[in-house]
């Protein structure tokens, strides 16, 4: 536990879901339950999903670094194996996502392989000692050990240079050979035999390009090797085990770039094929005139895995997404959380309505990605175009993102990459509230001559719609101001457009930022090196500021009581903050400032420097030159953006450093786009409750027959120190049953037409009980005097209140008749077949 | 998994005037019929009863000028020198007069058809005024009393009483049955010219003065009960069928006044540029029309006064008219122009060649069935029509997809749309290849294609990369077709044009960038305002190849 004081970078979303192929859990198929469960690498963390709802079940902490490969215990289906860079391997009951053993290994593990034939050991990728970019595979004896964390050094090289990812290696049928792939060389290994055969295509490149391997699988019930290759080209490898010098093998081309992963079905009849044209391939008795398409997938593939009853298939992508596809080629569903884009052109913006953060999504569109339930709300599509997914096109993307202060109005700006003429296309989308969307109002073609550089609108949230005005900045070297017209038709609906209004330039220097103060009266636009401050009611140039040399790289008004004050970083490292009323420098600061961000809620301003490869926060205010919060070597990695997130309710925060954390949270994207914030609470409080709950309730014996031992043997117990028995009245009797339906997570509820015949039955009181009831009910008064004499019998009483069935059953076994026992234990069974159904 | 984005084509939208609902309905009159009067045309009036023809009063400004035509047409001896001094009479489709009235000594003014339709009055140059029965045509009486000519006569709405309005400066009122005078108001200081009764009290009329004044009467008072300064000479009134407003319309402006408030100014509209002469409310009173000297008919809206149409004509507007169900719009002009306009037939909304639908009951089978709960339905999925080439992108088939736009439908029709390919393949980096490998037909399609469309700023980028592949592509088999080098030639020449026309609009911008700078207020050195960005955009780099 960490002092509550202390202030910690927490990740908390897009973590890079690229570690290893995905594994289903072995009972995806019991459909009736619903406990499909789906296991990822990601990042640090292994994380468990809902197949059927597509939810973040659990997420398995531990591994100090990235976590490189999982597989299922071949044992034993509810345990995981995973490693780690960090040099260990550990056991996983992933269904309380409880740690069970770690075996710490020594070095690097950059790929796991288990197998149903090797009784005791895994299989495991390290780095050859002495030598760089060489790796081998080897086999590591789990040691068999009583304790939690267990040393096991014992490792046998099973082969040598091998490729360092997991696609490089696959285990044939039955574990009886290796097959390993790197370059142009293909081992085969056999485990029996101990037979080692190395064959190597032709370095020559032929016309079709490289043709090196990319990934290997093995058909489960045959001996046949399918390997992918740079060129877009699989080989199908049928393997002979008499002559070592002959092979063959027939070649199926469809791709036209590089092969990233293949799968055979769980029969072996089909191949899945993905790369980065985002199309799954799907062939038919290793034919090549035999294959069914599943395309537009939205993003390269990186790996492909199926499901052990072949029922299902999931595509890991480049940019974190998971998608899972039917048996039949039909996608079913897709798990999304912060979706990678190449480039975060747009900055973090939090949209006013939802509170999400708003960023680049998958090419062209805009993700709305809700930070409270780490998955993306939805997906705006802006540039509308198909994409190609081919190296070398110029696409265009989306660069630029504004939403008015209420959220109605989001102005997005797209362009081309080309360099000369940047197809440029600002659009203004309005929030329908029948939609419950966005719904393109105007589309401007080529706004400025050249690349928009900043866009903001003027935040009035009294003034209405009226006052909206959108500034928009151009290496054009001017400043254009939109605003709404009216449609001039007198007798039309009521329908407005955008127009420009104004277009302001100052010495033909670039224009780079634009902030509107908060009033929305004085406009600053940086041009190069100086911030021009307009009047916004007149578009009369007000007064200029300067502080060379370098030019202005980020500009900001303060906030509330400093409103008065302006804030400017510059290249040259120096943060300025310039008072309006006195039109002079207050005060300056020698910092590397790449990321200002001011607070909407308070006067506060987070600016985040960048200096000797650390990223350090600092947090201030403008009318002093003394930052209220330093922290140094935020994270390791380059920080590119910031944004904060307005909090529902203040949190209460009890050191005042921290105050300024109050209102809002603050997020940062780093340079390998992994969301983080800064929070003040330890780890396991802010793990969330739900998913903890869900553990316990799970872990609780659900049998019949241990129910009613265990509460038998509480009743016991009780009675004994009572020395009466405690009987509860009947709105109680209920509560087992709706205790469960409630307590139960939806996902694994059967239907609820289902559900709901039992529930009224637990409800209802039948005759046969009533005659017990009516021996209890004066036992019930005595009872009641006695539940008031302690408090120590009280909270006994609230544990046993969901079982008074079981303890009329217990009375019975002592007092009642055998005809009466014969009546209840019908009751018995009525009231638990549920149970047994699940 | 995401279905298949189409082609977006970029829409354009149209320049000049924004499509609205009443742009469609004044829009809806046919091509105008044109009829040739001997001057003139200085008041047209529409019979209130059908079949609604029309009297048209022409004369010639000056009559010293017309006597002298008169005795040049009595040497050639094709007309009748009468022939001046009349009023036509027109029946809405005819182009021909249906009658005319001819017994005046001088040139006729304002001929007035009364409420039934039955009489018709008009002033003379003489000072008289004749009163006729549609059906005769020797004046039924003749009011003498003006020394000068009479250019203003109107019944008022009781039928038996007629105001009359002269260059005397006074406005009379008569009576009809006995032929005399009523009474006669002397308060205007200038020539009266334009006249009005109201519809509501049969005592109660209105006259316009060019001493830029208009006067209320009321018959049953020795003197005006309201005088409205409206500033300019006044060409012409109106009063509103309610008889609460009032319209006046001298030099520029058109003036609406609230009769009931005293003659409270409600709205001044100035949207002519020179005198406004005539003016009209449409049937249903929602839209008044304004003709003027300028050649414009402008239509407002009487309930934001804003203009809403407006057309263009040859020649100066003197008088305007509409029928009464708007059914026709007859505008006289200086020239003596008589343009007339009548509404098409409403289009039939239903067409006669229907697809034969199936049978009624096999297009109801199924429909009416309701889901029930154990029911479990299959929702089949929406079938997305595609256009042929967004079929052929989707399988990356870059050639055909070409071919597709290329077709001569889409090409001449919807330009955009080959252009919006064009650009996709582009995107799509093959549209070399699919440019290359054509034959002399194509070729010369494609080229004919770009040197019409090169220079159209919307498909000036697009077309010039196409432009420039296409030179590389073929460049060594130039001269090999004659078409082809044609073709290139015309290229080259629409090219060269274009950038002559762009020299030249630099040299405009030029300058008007030292008109405005001379215009530009000196109170901030270092402010630069570049207002004309409207103008910046049109011109654009023109690209040579």
């Amino acid at each position: 536990m960490v002092s509550p004081g202390a202030l910690r970078v927490v990740r908390c979303g897009g973590s890079a879901l690229r570690g290893a192929r995905a594994v289903f859990s072995a009972d995806s198929k019991q459909v009736g339950r619903g406990a499909g469960y789906l296991l990822c690498a990601s990042g640090d963390f292994v994380k468990v999903y809902s197949v059927n709802t597509e939810e973040t079940l659990r997420l398995m902490g531990g591994h100090a670094d990235l976590v490189t490969g999982i597989q299922l215990n071949p044992h034993n289906h509810m345990q995981l194996y995973s490693s780690s860079l960090d040099g260990t391997i550990k056991l996983w009951d992933f269904m309380d996502g409880i740690p069970i053993k770690t075996f710490t290994v020594g070095s690097k593990l950059l790929a796991l392989y288990a197998l149903a034939s090797a009784e005791d050991s895994v299989f495991v990728v390290i780095p050859k000692k002495g030598e760089r970019d060489t790796f081998q595979l080897v086999s590591v004896k789990l040691t068999k050990g009583a304790g939690q964390d267990l040393e096991s050094k014992e490792l046998s090289v099973v082969l040598d240079g091998v490729g360092a990812s997991v696609k490089h290696i696959a285990f044939g049928r039955e574990g009886a050979y290796v097959v390993s792939v790197k370059d142009v060389t293909l081992q085969v290994y056999f485990f029996k035999r101990k037979l080692l055969n190395r064959f190597s295509l032709s370095t020559v490149k032929t016309k079709g390009g490289d043709n090196r391997f990319s990934c290997v699988v093995c058909h489960p019930t045959e001996d046949c090797i399918a390997t992918g290759h740079a060129d877009g080209k699989i080989r199908l490898w049928y393997l002979n085990f008499h002559h070592r010098k002959e092979y063959t093998y027939s070649t199926l081309h469809w791709h036209h770039d590089i092969v990233m992963d293949l799968a055979f079905s769980v029969e072996g009849t089909r191949l899945l094929s993905g790369g980065v044209e985002s199309v799954l391939v799907q062939w038919h008795n290793e034919s090549s005139c035999q294959k069914d398409f599943l395309p537009r997938l939205g993003s390269p593939i990186e790996y492909i895995s199926m499901s052990s009853d072949g029922a299902l298939c999931c595509t890991l992508h480049t940019d974190n997404r998971i998608t899972i596809i039917n048996s039949n080629l039909r996608f079913s569903r897709s798990i999304q959380g912060l979706i990678k884009s190449r480039d975060v052109k747009t900055g973090l913006v939090v949209d006013p309505r939802t509170k999400a953060l708003v960023l680049n999504g998958e090419p062209g569109h805009l993700q709305f990605y809700s930070l409270q339930s780490d998955q993306q709300l939805f997906s705006l599509d802006i540039v509308q175009r198909q994409y190609i997914h081919q190296a070398g096109l110029k696409q265009s993307d989306l660069v630029k993102v504004a939403f008015s202060a209420q959220g109605t109005w989001l102005a997005t700006v797209e362009e081309s990459e080309e360099v000369t003429d940047p197809e440029l296309q600002l659009k203004l989308w309005f929030y329908s509230e029948e939609t419950q969307s966005f719904t393109l109002n105007t589309r401007i073609n080529t706004p400025h001559d050249n690349h928009i550089t900043d866009m903001c609108f003027r935040d009035m949230d009294e003034l209405g719609d009226d006052s909206l005005i959108l500034v928009t900045t151009g290496r054009d070297c001017v400043f254009k101001v939109w605003v709404m017209v009216e449609d001039t038709d007198p007798e039309a609906h009521e329908s407005v457009s955008w127009s420009c209004d104004f277009v302001g330039s100052y010495h033909n220097y670039q224009a780079t930022n634009c902030c509107f103060s908060e009033d929305g009266s004085l406009l600053a636009v940086s041009f190069e090196e100086t911030v021009t401050v307009w009047d916004s009611l007149t578009w009369d140039l007000k007064c200029t500021f300067c502080h060379p040399p370098g030019n202005i790289r980020n500009i900001c008004f303060g906030r509330l009581t400093c409103s008065k004050y302006l804030i400017g970083a510059t290249d040259y490292g120096f943060l300025c903050c310039w008072n309006l009323l006195t039109c002079a420098l207050e005060w300056s600061a020698h910092l590397n400032i790449v990321v200002l961000q001011p607070d909407p809620l308070s006067e506060h301003i987070a600016a985040v420097s960048w200096l000797s490869k650390e990223s350090s926060l600092f947090v201030f205010k403008p009318n002093e030159p003394r930052p209220l919060y330093i922290q140094r070597n935020l994270c390791k990695e380059k920080i590119l953006l910031a944004a904060f997130v307005p909090r529902d309710e203040p949190e209460t925060i009890s050191s005042e450093k921290y105050l300024w954390l109050r209102k809002s949270q603050l997020f940062f994207l780093t340079d390998t786009q992994e969301l983080m914030t800064l929070s003040t609470k330890s780890l396991e409080e802010r793990l969330t409750p739900s998913s903890k709950q869900l553990a316990v309730e799970e872990s609780l014996p659900v049998t019949p027959f241990s129910l009613l031992l265990g509460k038998h043997r509480h009743q016991q117990a009780q009675e004994d120190n009572l020395g009466k028995p405690v009987v509860h009245n009947k709105q109680e009797q209920a509560s087992p049953a709706v205790k469960e339906l409630l307590h139960t997570p939806a996902h694994v509820l059967p239907s609820a037409s289902f559900l709901c015949t039992i529930f009224i039955n637990s409800l209802l009181i039948s005759k046969e009980n009533k005659s017990a009831e009516e021996v209890a009910d004066e036992v019930e008064m005595e009872s009641e005097k006695a539940d008031g004499d302690s408090d120590e019998e009280d909270v006994t009483v609230m544990e046993q209140e969901d079982t008074s069935p079981m303890e009329l059953l217990g009375e019975m076994t002592c007092k009642l008749s055998k005809s009466q026992e014969k009546e209840l234990r019908k009751i018995r069974k009525m009231d638990y077949s549920w149970i047994a159904a699940f | 998994m995401a279905a298949y984005k189409p082609v977006v084509v970029q829409a354009c939208p149209k320049l000049g005037e924004k499509i609205t609902q009443d742009t469609l309905y004044w829009r809806g009159y046919k091509t105008p019929v044109q009829i040739k009067e001997f001057g003139a045309v200085n008041k047209i009036d529409f019979s209130p009863v059908p079949p609604y023809n029309y009297a048209v009063t022409a004369s010639s400004r000056v009559s010293g000028f017309s006597e002298a035509f008169m005795l040049l047409s009595f040497s050639t001896g094709r007309c009748n020198a009468l022939l001046f001094f009349q009023i036509h009479i027109y029946g809405r489709y005819s182009q021909e007069p249906i009658k005319t009235f001819s017994r005046f000594r001088d040139a006729a003014y304002c001929a007035t058809y009364r409420d039934d339709g039955r009489l018709l009055a008009a002033g003379s140059e003489d000072g008289s005024i004749c009163l006729f029965d549609v059906s005769g045509k020797a004046p039924l009486r003749q009011f003498e009393g003006h020394t000068k000519p009479v250019h203003l006569v109107g019944f008022l709405s009781d039928k038996y009483r007629i105001f009359s309005g002269g260059d005397d400066y006074s406005s009379n009122l008569w009576d009809i049955p006995s032929a005399t005078e009523i009474i006669s108001y002397h308060e205007h200081t200038d020539y009266v010219r334009c006249g009005c009764a109201s519809k509501v009290n049969a005592d109660v009329f209105i006259t316009g003065s060019y001493d830029h004044t208009v006067k209320l009467f009321d018959a049953r008072t020795k003197s005006s009960v309201l005088t409205i300064e409206h500033g300019h000479p006044v060409e012409s009134v109106l009063l509103f069928p309610s008889g609460g407003l009032l319209v006046s319309a001298g030099g520029r402006y058109v003036k609406v006044w609230d009769v009931l408030k005293g003659g409270q100014l409600l709205v001044s509209l100035k949207n002519h540029h020179k005198t406004v002469t005539c003016l009209c409310l449409n049937s249903s009173g929602e839209r008044l029309l304004s003709g003027s000297l300028d050649r414009h008919v402008k239509i407002y809206s009487t309930t934001s006064y804003k203009v809403v149409h407006s057309f263009n004509y040859a020649t100066s507007i003197l008088s305007l008219a509409l029928s009464p169900e708007d059914e026709t719009i007859v505008v006289g002009m200086t020239n003596g122009v008589l343009n007339v306009k009548h509404r098409k037939p409403e289009e039939k909304s239903e067409n006669t060649q229907k697809k034969r639908q199936p049978a009624y009951r096999t297009y109801v089978k199924g429909r009416s069935y309701m889901p029930k709960q154990e029911d479990f339905c299959v929702s089949k999925p929406v079938k997305r029509v595609l256009r042929k080439y967004d079929k052929l992108l989707r399988s990356f088939q870059s050639s055909k997809a070409l071919d597709a736009v290329l077709e001569p439908p889409i090409m001449l029709h919807t330009p955009e749309v080959t252009v919006a390919v064009m650009q996709e393949l582009h995107r799509r980096g093959t549209l070399r290849s699919a440019l290359a490998g054509r034959d002399e037909k194509q070729v010369n399609l494609l080229l004919t294609f770009v040197a019409r469309r090169v220079i159209e700023p919307r498909f000036t980028p697009v077309l010039v990369t196409v432009a420039d592949m296409i030179t590389d592509i073929y460049q060594p088999v130039v001269g090999q077709s004659a078409i082809v080098d044609k073709q290139f030639l015309k290229l080259q020449e629409a090219i060269g044009k274009e950038i002559d026309y762009q020299e030249e609009l630099l040299e405009v911008l030029g300058m008007m960038d030292t008109l405005f700078a001379t215009f530009t207020k000196k109170k901030d050195t270092c402010l630069e305002e570049n207002k004309s960005n409207g103008v910046t955009e049109i011109i654009e780099t023109n690209m040579n190849f």
